[in-house]
């Protein structure tokens, strides 16, 4: 493994109608490891990726992917990562098969038909391949998607929210097949908004408002948050008094209710302790102490940001 | 709830109005169609073309033969560009569409006249379109004969007596009966190609984006220009077939005669075709959507239609609109195929139209390739 970083760049600006989506990002991506990029919608994740794989031409900073400088080797960029868009995007009225052929072409790769019998096989897709594509459902269009984006063997792989509307159960394989890849030397960014992905990922950068607010490892960006979080468990109603009792009390900054148990988070940790044990006194509720979770760091990370935007 | 209520309908107008405001194009295309046809057809539009250009082959240069132009010319369809003593010069520029008239005045003319001894006067026109002809034609005896009976000195009262002493011989070339079909037919294989060659190529991007699947298109490594062959070339073969169907029914159906080289033929046909499939691709670089690119296709359609020389006269039109209707590709094809079909015309007399074919194509290429957008910005 090279000590050169996959990508790295410096300094990003890209607007649109004179804002900022991505503003000053500088970030870089470790070659080998599963890096999630997050951040609520808006945030300027999928723009990022577009600057990043030559789609979008930023209009400041510098960087370079696998070597190759941005806005300059946009050719070879293209030929050397794979990048699965958000929204399906092969031919739903071409078959699984002619897809793939497509691609296969595309890339130059050689013998075609032995590469596509490859990859259906692996996909499991054979008994189907002329089956048109836009029949499949979600879990099936994003496995074919990723196989497809995969194919030219690319040294890195761009995903934008490539989970986005699959069930549990696709997920789960989606993500072991990322971690199949990355443990054979694949380096991956993807971005997500699911908390549960991004504790898959070996790295995260969290960016809001087009700015990177964290980037570590999840314990890292955890840690950095230093906040404080209490759990507070009773019947419902009892729960939701504490939760009103709770909000704009010295050393609370979120509440959030899981169910019948309440998330209390804060970075002053003594304040935070006083205000949870009168309100578990005061509502009968039990008081406990918890881990802060990636989430709880995300929300703190997010209003923070608003916070500074006003 | 009741049947009608004027708060949802008011809510269903402005929603309307907001989404047919933001559709620029749409909205041009409202206000600019009707001033389009408005313009066209009442001002370029005549189908009793005159100042048609004539040239005068004229051996000698008497004075009867002046008062004959001179007449002829006043009448206001003939207006002689060339006057040349040489047949085979005069054949040339007919051929080749210089000229729509050619006027023959043998030259024992003015000797013929004096003994009072059948004067013959010999008018070839060009009568591929039987409609550009037809006026012309029709005022020709009468002018000519009171011409030379003044010229001559001679009572014009004495006019019906004399009638017959000028004979004027009217060949009609090219299309002796003045058949319609034999004009129209070859015209409408561009006109149909023109349709369907740049409304499914104009699509042709559009139809990617609207899809979604440009963005993966672009992440991968394929070219500008290979895209843009990738796209048109399919319909080269789409435009081969209409082409064949359409000469075979000109021919089997219709009964238009082809005296013209095929080969000839097929390469200006060629040619044409390519130059509609890359204007096409060059609307479908500046629509965004599939209905945009249906309207400028059409936009396009309708002006190419009418200031071509397919439905109405080319020379029928005054300058402004001739020189507009310089700027459409089928003008340059029809001038080429029905030279070709109907005239026999070789390459040397159809150089013209088809050197502006092929600027179209160059100049649609370099168009569509700088107008392609290789990023999603």
């Amino acid at each position: 493994m090279s000590a050169e970083p996959a990508i790295r760049v410096e300094g990003l600006v890209k607007r649109f109608g004179g804002r900022a989506v991505v503003d000053h990002v500088s970030m870089s991506v470790n070659r080998g490891q599963i890096t999630g990029f997050l951040g609520p919608n808006g945030s300027g994740k999928t723009t990022m990726i577009r600057v990043m794989c030559g789609l979008l031409t930023a209009d400041e900073g510098s960087g370079e992917v696998l070597g190759y400088r941005l806005g300059r080797d946009t050719r070879r960029i293209k030929r050397e990562i794979g990048y699965m868009t958000q929204r399906f995007s092969l031919y739903e009225d071409l078959t699984i098969r002619e897809n793939l052929a497509f691609v296969a072409g595309l890339y130059a790769l050689r013998p075609v038909q032995r590469v596509v019998d490859e990859v259906l096989e692996g996909l499991g897709l054979t008994s189907r391949q002329h089956q048109l594509a836009g029949t499949l459902s979600g879990g099936w269009k994003q496995r074919l998607a990723l196989a497809s984006c995969v194919m030219h063997k690319p040294q890195l792989l761009l995903l934008d929210e490539p989970t986005a509307g699959v069930d549990p159960k696709a997920r789960r394989d989606f993500w072991e097949e990322i971690h199949h890849l990355a443990a054979g030397g694949m380096t991956v960014l993807v971005s997500t908004h699911y908390m549960d992905e991004a504790e898959r990922c070996h790295f995260v950068n969290y960016i809001s408002y087009g700015r990177l607010v964290a980037s570590g490892t999840v314990e890292e960006v955890i840690a950095h948050a230093g906040l404080t979080t209490f759990l507070l468990e009773g019947p419902m109603d009892k729960v939701t008094a504490a939760e009103r009792m709770l909000r704009g009390m010295t050393g609370v900054d979120e509440t959030a209710p899981f169910g019948t148990s309440l998330h209390v988070v804060g970075r002053d940790a003594e304040a935070l302790k006083a205000a949870v044990q009168h309100a578990a006194a005061e509502t009968g509720t039990r008081m406990s102490a918890t881990e802060t979770s990636l989430e709880d760091a995300f929300i703190r990370f997010m209003n923070q940001s608003t916070d500074n935007m006003s | 709830m009741s049947w009608f209520s004027l708060r949802r309908l008011s809510a269903l107008l402005r929603k309307e109005v907001i989404q047919m405001r933001r559709d620029r194009i749409t909205f041009a295309m409202m206000i600019g169609v009707p001033l389009m046809q408005l313009i066209l057809f009442g001002f370029a539009i005549n189908n009793d073309p005159k100042d048609l250009p004539a040239a005068l082959v004229a051996p000698t240069q008497d004075r009867y033969s002046r008062a004959i132009v001179t007449a002829l010319e006043l009448t206001g369809y003939y207006r002689f560009d060339h006057i040349t003593s040489s047949a085979a010069e005069a054949e040339a520029l007919i051929e080749r569409g210089a000229v729509s008239f050619v006027v023959t005045i043998p030259s024992d003319f003015d000797r013929r006249v004096d003994r009072g001894d059948n004067p013959q006067i010999l008018i070839e026109a060009d009568a591929t379109d039987p409609a550009v002809a037809s006026g012309a034609i029709s005022t020709l005896g009468q002018v000519a004969s009171e011409a030379l009976l003044h010229e001559s000195g001679q009572d014009v009262m004495a006019e019906d007596a004399a009638r017959g002493q000028l004979e004027v011989v009217v060949h009609r070339r090219y299309n002796p009966e003045g058949i319609t079909q034999y004009n129209i037919v070859p015209g409408l294989l561009g006109v149909i190609l023109q349709m369907t060659m740049v409304m499914m190529t104009s699509m042709a991007l559009t139809r990617e984006v609207e899809r979604g699947t440009m963005e993966n298109l672009l992440a991968m490594p394929a070219t500008g220009l290979e895209i843009m062959l990738g796209k048109i070339l399919p319909y080269l073969g789409v435009g081969a077939v209409q082409v064949a169907l359409v000469l075979g029914a000109a021919k089997a159906l219709f009964g238009v005669p082809f005296v013209g080289s095929l080969w000839l033929l097929l390469v200006g046909v060629f040619i044409f075709v390519l130059s509609l499939v890359l204007l096409g691709y060059t609307i479908s670089t500046v629509a965004r959507t599939q209905m945009q690119a249906m309207q400028l296709t059409f936009f396009f359609f309708l002006p190419s239609l009418l200031l071509s020389g397919f439905m109405f006269p080319y020379r029928g039109m005054p300058g402004w609109a001739q020189v507009l209707g310089e700027f459409f590709p089928l003008t340059h094809f029809l001038r080429m195929i029905r030279a070709v079909m109907l005239k026999g015309a070789d390459l040397t007399n159809v150089s013209a139209p088809m050197a502006a074919l092929v600027v179209f194509v160059l100049a649609y290429a370099l168009l569509a390739l700088t107008r392609f957008r290789r990023t999603l910005d």
